[in-house]
C-alpha cells in the first residue's frame, strides 16, 4: 500500500499527535513512513499542515499539488486550502467545524459559504461532527483521534493495529477516551 | 529496534550514544527539539538551556577542552551570535569531541532570514556534515564527534527544517561508552594570543587540505551512477528531491558539505554527459565546483529563493509534474496571538497611543499585523533595545518621548540587557518594555533564567528584573500587569513623558501556561451596538456576524474584551 495523506488544521487542534498514530500504525504494519511537521511561528493560530508518506521507500517528506490520496481536515475552509494538493478523485475526511481567521474576523474578508460544495465537486467527501464524537467519548480534546477514527476506513490496517498505535502515542491516562473517540469516528459504536 | 523519530530527535540519540556528557543551547526553531530531547530521554547527559548562543557555544568549548564529548545546538541566527567562539575554536582545536548542530530553515517557516549556514564551514575552516533524513541525522551525529576528535576540529552538523521536523525510520546501533579525556595544560594550544594563533592558523590550514584530501574517499559522500546523460551534486533534503523528481538521474550524494569532495566529483563528472548542482539558497556547492574548473549548471535552473520540492526541481529540468486539483481563492489564515495573550493588551495600548514601537523577536512580532499594527521594526534578538536608542540619537528626545521597545524576558536576557546598559551609559530616554510573560513561548515554553525553574523543571534561581535594571542603572522601574488596561497606559504614558530612561515590566504568563479554566465572555445581543471596538483586540475568539459574537471554544475568558467596550455588553456567562 502507498499512500499520501495531507492533515490540515488551525494551529493547537491537534494534527500533529494526529500524523504521529497515522506514522506508527504505518510502520507497525512494515512500511516505511516519512512525516513532515510545522512547529513554532505558524502553530499561533495560522494555517497548519503535516504531511504523511506510506508505502516502499519513501524518498521526499513532501507531498506535492496534486499528489495526495487523502486530505484530513480539521476545519473546512482548511480542507479548501490543501485541495490543490489532492489528486484527481482522492477523498477528503473534514471536520464540520469552523474557526474564522483574522481576515474574517476584522471584516477584510468573508468566511465561504460554499465550501461543501468546493469539496464535493473536486472529491469524495466524508463529513464528520468529530466535536460532537470527541464531547460522546468524554473529552473534547480527543477531536483529533475522532477523526483519525473516520478516516480510518479508507485504510486496510487491523482494529489492533490502531490501537496500538493510539496507545503508543497519547498520554497515558486519556488512552481509553481516545479509543472511545476513536471507535465513534470508525462507527464502530 | 526500529524507531520513528524527528531528526532532531535523531540527533539527540545519536550524540547520546556517541556519549556526549555535555549539551548547552539556546531555543530556536527548528532546533529546539535536539536538546529538549536530550533533557527528556538521557538522564545521565549534562544539559541546560542557556541565556544565548554564545553562551552555550562557549560552554561546550570549555567541556571539550576539559576532555568530554559536548555539544551545543542552534538555529541558523544563533550561529551568527556564537559566530565568534567558532571561528576561534577552530583554531584551539578540542580535546573531547566538539560538534555544534546548526539548523537552517529554508523557507522561512519560522525566521527572519534565509542565511545559509554552509559559509560559516567555510570561513571558520571546520568541516560540516549535512544529513539527508533521521537515519542519518542519527548516524552523522555519531560520526560527527569521531571525526571532531580524529581531526581535532569543531565539526558543524547542518540541518534544515524539513529534515529537523521530519519524522523517518531510525535503527540505532547502540551506545558506546566514552570516558572523558585527561585534561593536560596546553597554553599553545588554547591561549590564542597573537603569537599562539598564528602557529594554530598553520595548524588549521594543513588540516583543512587533509580533510580535503580525505573527503574525497569518505564513505559520507557517495556516487550513484544511473542514466549517464544527467549528473545530479545534492546534500540532504534536497537529495530525496532528486530521488523522487529524477529516479533515473546519476546522483552525487553529499554527506560532507565542507571540505566537498572536488576530486570524487570531478571523477563522477566525467562519467555523466551534463552536471547539474542542484541546492537551496546560496550557490555554495555550485560556485566551488566551478572554481575548480569542473563545469556545471546549477542556480539558473533552480534560483536562490525559498525552499525546494520534487515538484520544483522537475520543473526545473523541464519534467511534467502532477495537475494540482481545483484551486480556489479563500481568506488567508495568518498566525495571530492566542485567545488570552498578554502581549494583546500592550499592543492593544501601544497602538492606542500611537507610539513608534521597536520589536523583538518571539511571539511578539505578531502585535505587527492587523488589526493591533503596533510594531514598526523586527530585526534580530535584543535589537529592539538598542534600536530605539538609534532612533532616539538620530530624532533626538522628542522622537524618543514617541517610542518605545518592547522584548520578551527571555530575549531581553539573551542580548537586550546589553542594549539597555547602552542606554544607561550614553544617558539615553528611551522606554523599554519587557513583555514578561514568565517562559519562552516561541519556541514551545522553555525554561529560562528570570522563571525559577531549569531545563529539567527543577528548582533554579529565578533572576531578579527589577535587582537588575536597578544595578544597572535605571532610576524608573514599573512592574504592572499589561490586563489592568488603565494602568498599564498610564504607565506607557508617564514613562514615555520622562526626559530619562524607564522600564516598564508587563507582567502576565502566557495564556497557554495557565491551567485555570474561566467560564467564555459573552456579548449582550441588546447591549451590542456593533462599534466594532471590541475587533481591534484582534482576538480570534470574536468574530463578527451581524452581531458580534464571542466563539466559546476559542475564548479562554481572560477578559480583557470586557473594559474595551463602551457601552458594557462584555461579560461573563455566569453572570448573566
Amino acid at each position: 500500500m502507498k499512500k499520501d495523506i495531507i492533515i490540515c488544521g488551525v494551529g493547537g487542534q491537534g494534527t500533529l499527535l494526529t500524523s504521529r498514530i497515522l506514522g506508527h500504525v504505518a510502520m507497525s504494519a512494515g512500511l516505511d513512513v516519512k512525516l513532515s511537521e510545522v512547529h513554532g511561528m505558524s502553530q499561533r493560530g495560522g494555517s497548519v499542515v503535516t504531511y504523511v508518506r506510506m508505502g516502499d521507500g519513501i524518498a521526499s517528506p513532501l507531498i506535492e499539488k496534486g499528489g495526495a490520496d487523502m486530505i484530513i481536515a480539521f476545519e473546512e475552509l482548511e480542507a479548501v486550502r490543501y485541495l490543490p494538493y489532492l489528486k484527481k478523485n482522492g477523498h477528503v475526511v473534514v471536520n464540520t467545524n469552523r474557526i474564522l481567521p483574522m481576515p474574517v474576523i476584522t471584516g477584510a474578508a468573508a468566511y465561504p459559504e460554499n465550501l461543501m460544495e468546493i469539496l464535493t465537486a473536486a472529491a469524495e467527501v466524508t463529513a464528520v461532527d468529530a466535536q460532537a464524537l470527541a464531547e460522546k467519548a468524554g473529552s473534547v480534546r480527543s477531536v483529533n483521534v475522532a477523526l483519525l477514527g473516520a478516516a480510518a476506513r479508507q485504510f486496510s490496517f487491523t482494529p489492533q493495529q490502531w490501537q496500538e498505535a493510539i496507545r503508543s502515542c497519547v498520554p497515558a491516562k486519556t488512552v481509553e477516551k481516545n479509543l472511545l473517540a476513536f471507535a465513534y469516528g470508525n462507527g464502530e459504536k | 529496534m526500529k524507531k520513528l523519530m524527528l531528526g532532531n530527535e535523531a540527533v539527540a540519540l545519536g550524540a547520546a550514544d556517541a556519549g556526549v556528557k555535555v549539551v548547552s543551547a539556546y531555543p530556536g526553531t527548528p532546533s529546539t527539539e535536539i536538546t529538549e530531547a536530550i533533557a527528556k530521554n538521557e538522564p545521565d547527559v549534562y544539559c541546560e538551556w542557556a541565556p544565548n548562543e554564545k553562551v552555550a557555544v562557549e560552554v561546550a568549548v570549555g567541556a571539550s577542552i576539559a576532555g568530554a564529548r559536548a555539544m551545543a545546538a542552534m538555529k541558523h541566527v544563533g550561529l551568527n551570535v556564537a559566530a565568534d567562539p567558532l571561528f576561534t575554536a577552530a583554531y584551539t582545536g578540542v580535546n573531547g569531541g566538539l560538534v555544534l548542530v546548526v539548523a537552517d530553515d529554508p523557507g522561512m517557516h519560522s525566521s527572519q532570514n534565509e542565511q545559509d549556514s554552509r559559509f560559516y564551514a567555510r570561513s571558520a575552516h571546520v568541516p560540516m556534515l549535512e544529513p539527508a533524513d533521521s537515519a542519518e541525522a542519527y548516524a552523522f551525529a555519531k560520526r560527527a564527534f569521531a571525526l571532531s576528535e580524529e581531526y581535532d576540529t569543531p565539526v558543524l552538523l547542518r540541518m534544515t527544517t524539513r529534515i529537523a521536523h521530519s519524522q523517518s525510520v531510525v535503527e540505532p546501533d547502540g551506545r558506546t561508552g566514552q570516558t572523558v579525556r585527561p585534561y593536560v595544560k596546553d597554553s599553545d594550544k588554547y591561549v590564542m594570543m597573537p603569537g599562539q594563533a598564528r602557529r594554530r592558523h598553520l595548524v588549521v590550514e594543513a588540516r583543512e587540505k587533509r580533510l580535503a584530501a580525505d573527503a574525497d574517499r569518505s564513505d559520507l559522500n557517495r556516487a550513484e551512477l544511473r542514466d549517464r546523460k544527467l549528473g545530479v551534486v545534492a546534500s540532504g533534503c534536497v537529495y530525496q528531491y532528486v530521488r523522487e523528481a529524477l529516479p533515473t538521474a546519476s546522483t552525487f550524494k553529499l554527506g560532507m558539505v565542507y571540505p566537498l569532495p572536488v576530486g570524487a566529483i570531478r571523477a563522477f563528472a566525467a562519467e555523466v554527459d551534463e552536471l547539474v548542482v542542484v541546492e537551496e539558497l546560496e550557490p555554495f556547492v555550485e560556485d566551488a565546483l566551478k572554481a575548480a574548473g569542473i563545469p556545471c549548471h546549477g542556480k539558473e535552473l533552480t534560483g536562490l529563493q525559498g525552499e525546494l520540492s520534487a515538484n520544483a526541481v522537475a520543473a526545473a529540468f523541464g519534467r511534467p509534474v502532477a495537475v494540482p486539483n481545483a484551486p480556489s481563492d479563500i481568506p488567508a489564515r495568518p498566525p495571530v496571538l492566542c485567545p488570552g495573550c498578554p502581549h494583546r493588551a500592550v499592543f492593544y495600548v501601544l497602538h492606542k497611543l500611537g507610539l513608534t514601537v521597536m520589536g523583538d523577536i518571539g511571539c511578539y512580532a505578531l502585535g505587527a499585523v492587523p488589526p493591533l499594527n503596533a510594531v514598526d521594526a523586527c530585526v534580530c534578538m535584543g535589537a529592539g533595545v538598542s534600536m530605539a536608542h538609534g532612533m532616539e540619537k538620530a530624532r533626538g528626545p522628542e522622537a524618543a518621548a514617541r517610542t518605545v521597545a518592547v522584548i520578551g524576558d527571555s530575549t531581553f536576557i539573551h542580548s537586550g540587557i546589553t542594549g539597555l546598559i547602552n542606554i544607561v551609559y550614553n544617558s539615553g530616554t528611551s522606554t523599554i518594555i519587557i513583555l514578561d510573560n514568565s517562559i519562552t513561548g516561541m519556541t514551545g515554553h522553555q525554561q529560562n533564567p528570570s522563571t525559577g525553574k531549569d531545563i529539567r523543571g527543577n528548582a533554579a534561581p529565578a533572576l531578579d528584573f527589577v535587582k537588575l535594571f536597578e544595578a544597572v542603572g535605571v532610576e524608573h522601574i514599573r512592574v504592572v500587569d499589561p490586563f489592568d488596561l488603565p494602568a498599564f497606559e498610564a504607565a506607557v504614558k508617564e514613562e514615555t513623558a520622562r526626559r530619562t530612561v524607564s522600564v516598564i515590566v508587563a507582567s502576565r504568563p502566557c495564556a497557554l501556561l495557565s491551567k485555570k479554566t474561566e467560564p467564555p465572555c459573552v456579548i449582550s445581543k441588546d447591549v451590542c451596538r456593533r462599534c466594532g471596538k471590541c475587533l481591534k483586540l484582534g482576538c480570534p475568539a470574536i468574530e463578527k456576524h451581524d452581531l458580534m459574537r464571542i466563539n466559546p471554544i476559542l475564548c479562554v475568558g481572560c477578559g480583557l474584551c470586557a473594559p474595551v467596550c463602551p457601552f458594557g455588553a462584555i461579560g461573563k456567562e455566569e453572570a448573566r
